[in-house]
């Protein structure tokens, strides 16, 4: 797991980002009848920062393009995908070419299901991966230490998927994100579906990562699992971010709280009020020219309803709302 | 009047029973939390109850009355993942009806939009499409209501808007529910009652 001299650089550069996403665009060509063509805009204007030794959650609802950021990172879009704006990954942009070289070695992907692994290959090997020979030895070696920490005994290795509850799995694939050393590893929905003690146990494996200098960016919709762990929360919302809050933002009413679309996600949790906010999240072939949140706003003005608000710095995170000072 | 499973033993394999002489009562009206461990045999008693498995020992009676052979089952089961539980070949108005002539009053109460009728079950989201399956499974024949993590998928605001309409709906039709989560905060909001299957299954 990375070298001493690694470490310490992390530390170093802690301050600057790690992996940081600026104004994101990303639409899918679609058909519509005949020859004609249509542009399904799904993401828009998206900006993130991923920062070494800290969690970034991505929470928000489903359909508002978490996971397609992810894909989008990785260079796993499919063909008809078109992808504008900037992605910088220590300070380099990265382009398709760089996210196919880096992708599974600097960069690793915790996918969100038993479905990712082969049926037909043992375990161990899906965690190994492609090697060289001259190097299997050694990676088979760093496989047993990470199954070890992992609780994973001997006769696992030798496992095919489906022979592995829930939890296993969930710590199979975490090893196969930490076998590489990887510096940024991004956890699309790891939790959803496990009991309290799997979920506690696959969480702090991610606190883990973060400590020993990762930037991990864990995608989710469980706000209670993310403030467990994280050190800042991503709102999104129809393909863009509404507010990047700190933890401590999520307490009591949501005061705290900068945006409107935030506090009604963090007052419909059970143990909070379980008041759901009219409405639905616009469809994807809705084209908006204001705030994306506006129909189901209850503070809306005027000025909402023309363009998109602007990121505003707030309190030590931002927001995209006119009603906030 | 409730939906009682006596003595249900059941196992996928033989010799490896996950279920054993597990006792479960469900009346009409009461909302029941049912919690347990991942791979402990929830989604499996919610199946046995709903007469997807028959393979098993013991007994299941439906107010006093055996499971009825054919025809609409007064026990529906709700899943977790929506996009598995309809047929993406369809349009969604006929997904709607497969069973039953679902009532008006409650696609409104759901929020279903006419025009989420002619679409694909591909164009909606997954809050939008668990919304037609439970308006489906909650036809005028339907006496109990098994949800098997049915919003664990969901965000919290979809999941509050869904819930609070099961629960009116459950409680206008007089309809018991059986709910499966692992998550303590929703049980403890939504249910009258808790049991924990580790605590009533002998295996």
């Amino acid at each position: 797991m990375g070298n001493q001299a690694e470490i310490n650089a992390g530390e170093k550069s802690r301050t600057e980002a790690l992996l940081r996403v600026e104004d994101l665009s990303l639409s899918f060509i679609q058909y519509a009848s005949g020859l004609r063509q249509t542009e399904l805009k799904v993401i828009c204007n998206l900006s993130i920062e991923a920062y070494r030794g800290e969690i970034l959650a991505v929470v928000g609802s489903s359909g508002s393009g978490k996971s397609l950021l992810a894909h989008a990172i990785l260079g796993i879009l499919p063909s008809n995908a078109k992808l504008d704006g900037r992605i910088e990954y220590n300070g380099q942009e990265l382009t398709q070419k760089e996210k196919e070289e880096i992708r599974g070695k600097e960069i690793a992907l915790v996918p969100q299901s038993i479905t990712y692994l082969d049926p037909l290959m043992k375990v161990s090997n899906q965690v190994i991966g492609c090697v060289d020979v001259k190097n299997e030895g050694l990676m088979r070696k760093l496989q047993r230490e990470i199954f070890q920490r992992y609780n994973l005994k001997p006769d696992v290795e030798k496992m095919f998927p489906h022979e592995l509850s829930g939890g296993m799995t969930r710590r199979v694939l975490v090893s196969t994100a930490v076998i590489n050393s990887s510096k940024l590893i991004i956890a699309d929905e790891p939790t959803p579906g496990l009991d309290e003690k799997t979920l506690n146990e696959t969480l702090s494996h991610f606190k883990e990562m973060a400590n020993k200098g990762c930037a991990v960016i864990l995608i989710t919709h469980d706000i209670e699992a993310a403030l467990k762990i994280s050190d800042k929360i991503a709102v999104f919302y129809a393909g863009t971010v509404l507010e990047v809050a700190n933890v401590e933002d999520f307490k009591n009413n949501g005061e705290n709280l900068r945006h409107p679309y935030t506090r009604a996600l963090w007052n419909a949790l059970p143990q909070n009020r379980f008041k759901a906010v009219k409405g639905h999240q616009p469809m994807q072939d809705e084209i908006l020219d204001r705030c994306i949140f506006y129909e189901r706003c209850s503070k809306k003005n005027d000025l909402c309803s023309k363009g998109i608000p602007q990121f505003k710095k707030i309190n030590g995170g931002v927001v995209r709302c006119n009603n906030v000072s | 009047m409730c939906l009682k499973g006596e003595n249900l033993s059941f196992g996928y394999k033989r010799n490896n029973l996950i279920l054993h002489n597990v006792n479960i009562s469900l009346e009409r009206g009461e909302v029941l939390g049912l919690i347990g461990d991942s791979g402990s045999g929830k989604s499996t008693l919610c199946k046995i109850l709903a007469g997807y498995e028959n393979n098993y020992q013991g007994n299941i009676s439906i107010d006093g009355k055996e499971t009825p052979p054919k025809g609409y089952n007064p026990v529906q089961l709700v899943f977790q993942h929506p996009e598995k539980a309809v047929n993406p070949k369809w349009k969604m108005k006929d997904i709607l009806n497969e069973g039953d002539i679902v009532s008006q009053h409650v696609l409104d109460s759901f929020g279903i939009k006419k025009n989420w009728l002619n679409r694909w079950p591909n164009e909606l989201s997954g809050g939008e499409l668990q919304r037609f399956a439970l308006a489906r499974a909650l036809g005028p024949k339907t006496k109990y209501l098994i949800a098997d993590e049915i919003t664990t998928m969901l965000d919290a605001i979809t999941q509050a808007q869904i819930w609070n309409t099961v629960l009116d709906i459950v409680k206008e039709m007089n309809i018991g529910v059986l709910v499966v989560s692992h998550e303590k905060n929703l049980i403890k909001k939504l249910c009258h009652n808790v049991v924990y299957l580790g605590n009533i299954n002998n295996v």
